[in-house]
C-alpha cells in the first residue's frame, strides 16, 4: 500500500520554553519578588519527519523528551519557537477552522466532554461547532457506539461514568467530524487490560475505515506494538530513530524470547545449559535466545524438555526501550526527513 | 488593504459560524446551568451588597432626602441597580484564569469556533435563569417606586435595551481583557479583585455617582465604569434626560469598541504564549 501523499510534514521544528527558576525557601521566594530569574529549556530541538495518509505512528521517548510538546504544536496549541510544520496542508498554529475540523488531539488526562451533561450533549455541541449535517453526526454516532459498545452511556451524565466508559465517550466526541489526523496522547492510561485491547481495536478499526493518519503515544508499550509498525523515537527533544518497530527491536535487543510451557517441573539448572533464563516459574519459562542459535535452540527443546507449548516472540519493547534509554543514544536509523517512511515501513 | 480585506472576510466568516452554532450553544448552556442550579443560586444571591446599601440610606433618607435622593429614589436606584449588575455581569475572568492555569483552554482551542464566541454563548445561556431570579425583585421594584421608572417613555426604553447591551458587551470584553492577562500572569485573579473594587465605586454600585465627593464623580462619568451601570440604572429611574442618554450611548458603544479592541488584542498575544499545561 502506498501514502505517497504526507499529511504531516515537520522539519526543524523547534520549541524553547522559558521558565522560572526559584530555589526553595522563605528566603528564595522573597527575593523572587524582585527577580525572577529564568532560563530557557530546549523541549523541542530541529525535529524533522513526514507522516503519510493512513500511517499508525507510534511517538515513542522517555518522560520529559517532548512527544507531547511536539503534539500540542502539531495540533496548533503551541506556537513553534522555530522551524516548519503543515498539518493537512495548513500551519497549526494559525488555527484556521478548516485544519480544526481535520484534525483531533486525544489526550488521555484530558476531557472535553462537559462533565455535567450526558455525553449526547457534547456530541450535539460539536455537531454545531464542526457543522456536521445531521444525517451523517448521526451515522458517526450510530457507528462509533455500536463499535464502542457504550449503548446507553450516552445519556448518562458524564461524572457518572467510570474512566473506561468516559474514555470510549471522549472518543466519540473526538471522532465525531470524522478527523483525517489523529494525534493521541496516552489515549488508554489508566484503563484496564480488556479495554485497553478494544481501544487499540477501536483506533485500528477507524485508522482502516477513514484512512486517516495516527500518531500516538503511549507508556503501554503494547499500544504501540499492536498498533504501529513505524515508531519515531525522540529524547531530550530530539529524533534518534525513525522508522519500522521491528528493525529498532532487532537493533536493540537482537535477542529472541523464547517461551516455554513445561507439562512437569524441571531443575532451572537444566534450562541455563540451553538459553539465558529470563525468567522460571509454575512450569513457564522464558529464554533469550540470540539470533542465529533460535533454529538449534528450538530444535534442542523440543528434544530434551518436557514442552507443552512454544512461542517465539520478540523481546517486549518496554525492554528495548529501556535499553535505549539507559545508555548512550544508539547510532539511530536516521531517516531522509525528506521522505515518507511508511512505505519502507510496509504499513497497512 | 489585501491583510484588511482577508481579515474582514475571515471575520465575517467567523461570525456566520458562530451564527450556525449560537441556537445549539445556547441550549447547551442552558441544560449546563440547570445542571448546577442550586450553586448558581448560590452564587447569585451572593451579589447581595446593593441590598445592604439600600438599607442603610433608606434609614438615612428618613430624616429627608439626600441630595435629589428621598427613600422611595434609593428603593429604585438599589432594586434597579441589582437587576441591571445581574443582567450584565458575566464570570468569565475566573473561567479564563482557571482554564488557562490549568490547561483546560486547549480543548476550546481545538474547536473549529473562537473560544470567545463559545464563552459569551454559555453566559447568555444562563440570562434565562437570571431573569426568572430578577423576576420577583423587578415586581417588588414595579409596586414600591413604579413611578420613577423612566422607560414608559418607548425613547428611553430602546436606549435603556441598547445601554443594557452595550453594558452586557462591555463588562464581558473587561473580562476578556482581564482573564486574558493569565496568559501573562501567574493568575489574574488578584487583577480582578483591583478592577471589581474599581467598579464597585466608580460604576455607582455601592452609592450613587452624584453622592460621591465632586471630583470622584466627574473622573467616575468619564471612565468606562460609568457605561457599565450607572448609565442604564440611571437612564432606567429617570435621572438622566433623554439627551444625555442619547450621548452616553454613544460613548458606551465607542468604549464597547475599544474594549473589544483591546481584550481582543491581548487575548491574541496570550494565546500565542498559551503553554498548555498539563497532559
Amino acid at each position: 500500500m502506498s501514502y505517497a501523499w504526507p499529511v504531516v510534514e515537520v522539519l526543524e521544528l523547534t520549541k524553547t520554553f522559558r521558565v522560572h527558576r526559584r530555589a526553595p525557601g522563605v528566603r528564595a521566594a522573597f527575593g523572587s519578588v524582585f527577580h525572577r530569574p529564568t532560563e530557557s529549556v530546549n523541549a523541542v530541538q530541529g525535529l524533522s519527519f513526514r507522516i503519510g495518509e493512513g500511517e499508525r505512528v507510534g511517538f515513542l521517548g522517555p518522560n520529559g523528551a517532548g512527544k507531547t510538546t511536539t503534539l500540542k504544536m502539531l495540533s496548533g496549541l503551541l506556537h513553534p519557537t522555530a522551524g516548519r510544520v503543515t498539518v493537512a496542508g495548513y500551519v497549526p498554529f494559525r488555527r484556521d477552522p478548516a485544519f480544526l475540523k481535520q484534525i483531533t488531539l486525544v489526550m488521555g488526562q484530558k476531557q472535553q466532554l462537559l462533565w455535567d451533561l450526558p455525553p449526547a450533549e457534547t456530541y450535539a455541541m460539536n455537531r454545531a461547532l464542526y457543522e456536521i449535517p445531521r444525517a451523517q453526526a448521526e451515522e458517526t454516532i450510530r457507528e462509533l457506539v455500536a463499535v464502542l459498545e457504550i449503548g446507553d452511556l450516552v445519556n448518562k451524565p458524564t461524572r457518572q461514568l467510570s474512566l473506561g466508559e468516559r474514555m470510549k465517550c471522549e472518543l466519540v466526541a473526538a471522532l465525531l467530524h470524522r478527523p483525517r489526523v489523529l494525534f493521541l496522547d496516552e489515549p488508554t492510561i489508566g484503563l484496564d487490560v480488556s479495554m485497553q485491547a478494544k481501544m487499540r481495536a477501536f483506533i485500528r478499526h477507524y485508522n482502516e475505515r477513514f484512512r486517516a493518519a495516527v500518531l500516538l503515544t503511549s507508556h503501554y508499550m503494547d499500544d504501540v506494538t499492536a498498533l504501529c509498525p513505524r515508531v519515531i523515537v525522540i529524547d531530550h527533544g530530539k529524533l534518534i530513530y525513525d522508522g519500522d518497530l521491528k528493525v529498532l527491536v532487532r537493533q536493540i535487543r537482537p535477542d529472541k524470547r523464547l517461551t516455554l510451557r513445561l507439562s512437569t517441573l524441571i531443575e532451572r539448572a537444566a534450562l541455563e545449559k540451553i538459553a539465558t533464563v529470563i525468567s522460571y516459574e509454575g512450569g513457564q519459562a522464558v529464554l533469550s535466545v540470540p539470533p542465529e542459535r533460535l533454529n538449534v535452540t528450538v530444535q534442542t527443546v523440543l528434544a530434551t524438555l518436557p514442552v507443552m507449548d512454544l512461542a517465539v516472540e520478540d523481546p517486549p519493547l518496554e525492554e528495548v526501550m529501556r535499553e535505549m534509554f539507559k545508555g548512550p543514544v544508539p547510532a539511530a536509523e536516521s531517516v531522509d526527513p525528506t521522505s515518507t517512511r511508511a512505505d519502507e515501513a510496509g504499513v497497512g | 488593504m489585501n491583510a484588511v480585506g482577508t481579515s474582514l472576510t475571515s471575520l465575517l466568516g467567523e461570525a456566520r459560524r458562530a451564527a450556525r452554532a449560537y441556537p445549539t450553544l445556547l441550549r447547551v448552556g442552558l441544560s449546563e446551568v440547570v445542571a448546577y442550579r442550586a450553586e448558581f443560586v448560590v452564587w447569585i444571591l451572593t451579589t447581595n451588597m446593593p441590598f445592604v446599601m439600600l438599607a442603610i440610606w433608606h434609614a438615612v433618607a428618613s430624616d429627608g432626602p439626600v441630595g435629589r435622593f428621598g427613600q422611595k429614589d434609593f428603593i429604585a436606584y438599589y432594586l434597579g441597580g441589582w437587576v441591571i449588575r445581574l443582567l450584565t455581569s458575566t464570570w468569565l475572568v475566573w473561567e479564563l484564569s482557571m482554564e488557562i492555569r490549568a490547561g483546560t483552554l486547549s480543548a476550546r482551542l481545538l474547536r473549529p469556533l473562537h473560544p470567545l464566541f463559545a464563552f459569551s454563548a454559555q453566559h447568555l445561556a444562563a440570562l434565562p435563569m437570571r431573569l426568572l431570579i430578577v423576576t420577583p425583585v423587578v415586581a417588588a421594584l414595579v409596586w414600591l417606586a413604579g413611578d420613577r421608572l423612566a422607560i414608559r417613555d418607548p425613547r428611553i426604553l430602546l436606549i435603556f435595551l441598547g445601554a443594557m447591551v452595550g453594558a452586557w458587551l462591555l463588562i464581558f470584553f473587561v473580562m476578556v481583557l482581564l482573564g486574558s492577562l493569565s496568559f501573562f500572569l501567574e493568575s489574574a485573579v488578584g487583577v480582578f479583585e483591583v478592577w471589581l473594587a474599581l467598579f464597585a465605586v466608580m460604576s455607582g454600585y455601592l452609592v450613587p455617582l452624584e453622592l460621591l465627593p465632586a471630583w470622584v464623580g466627574r473622573i467616575a462619568r468619564l471612565s468606562p465604569f460609568d457605561s457599565m451601570l450607572a448609565f442604564p440604572l440611571e437612564t432606567l429611574i429617570g435621572l438622566r434626560s433623554l439627551g444625555t442618554a442619547l450621548r452616553d450611548l454613544l460613548t458606551q458603544w465607542a468604549y464597547v469598541a475599544v474594549l473589544a479592541a483591546a481584550g481582543l488584542s491581548v487575548w491574541r498575544r496570550g494565546v500565542r504564549r498559551y503553554v498548555a499545561f498539563g497532559g
